[in-house]
């Protein structure tokens, strides 16, 4: 089933793909905030701005979204890492037990008062490391010959 | 009366979902296979939604969204898979 001399035009394809990212995008920042009080989270998040990634990567080639997505996929996961690790050891040096989450009213110049709540923060590692893990094993297998 | 159409419906969609169980495993060429793993993808939307109904609860609206991102890129990778071989290529210039 291979044909790789075949010169094809994916436009359809490609504009397609332009349009459906920033949708895919837009639902998986939704679904991370709103994993608070309705289904979701980090991790399908993560999953969904990944399969987002892999969109790109299945309408261009590894160079283009590498040039469209210029990060290094192992930094973000050892990023994720540690942005969990820093919420967890935050409680520590308030005299609470690791991983001791806080909530409370934040003022803000411009939104006013909003609740916060610093699991916000662990979540935002574990979409960080679901994002690097997945985009780490696709561009892994996409890129041997 | 209204949860007795919403339930003729789920089994509706599920009858349709057989048939095309049918196609999948019958299809004579690889594309059949694909459109219909396609469309069991849609169905099982459908389901989903109709299920939601039955259920009064709208917390499966993320998963129709979900299901159908998911029907879309897995039905483009194949297709790509099909046409070119790779799915995802090095270099689509050389």
């Amino acid at each position: 089933m291979k044909r790789t001399n075949l010169k094809t035009n994916d436009l359809i394809l490609q504009t397609t793909v332009n349009i459906v990212f920033f949708i895919i995008f837009i639902f998986s920042i939704y679904i991370f905030f709103a994993g608070h009080y309705t289904p979701g989270g980090g991790f399908v998040g993560g999953l969904l701005t990944s399969s987002a990634i892999v969109l790109l990567l299945l309408a261009y080639d590894v160079k283009t979204v590498a040039a469209i997505v210029p990060f290094n996929f192992l930094k973000v996961a050892a990023a994720g890492l540690l942005i969990a690790l820093a919420t967890g050891a935050g409680g520590i040096f308030y005299g609470e037990p690791f991983l001791k989450h806080a909530h409370g009213p934040v003022h803000f110049p411009l939104f006013g008062e909003i609740e916060l709540a610093s699991a916000t923060a662990f979540d935002l590692g574990v979409y960080l490391t679901v994002v690097g893990v997945t985009m780490t094993i696709i561009q892994t297998i996409g890129e041997t010959e | 009366m209204f949860d007795i159409v919403m339930r003729i419906s789920l089994l509706i969609l599920a009858v349709s979902t057989l048939m095309y169980f049918y196609r999948l495993v019958k299809g004579p060429t690889v594309p059949d296979r694909v459109v219909a793993l396609d469309a069991i993808g849609i169905n099982l939307i459908g389901m989903t939604a109709v299920i939601s109904v039955v259920l009064k609860t709208n917390s499966f609206l993320e998963v129709i969204l979900l299901l159908g991102i998911l029907a879309f890129i897995g039905t483009v990778a194949f297709s790509k898979f099909l046409e070119k071989g790779e799915i995802i290529e090095n270099d689509r210039n050389q």
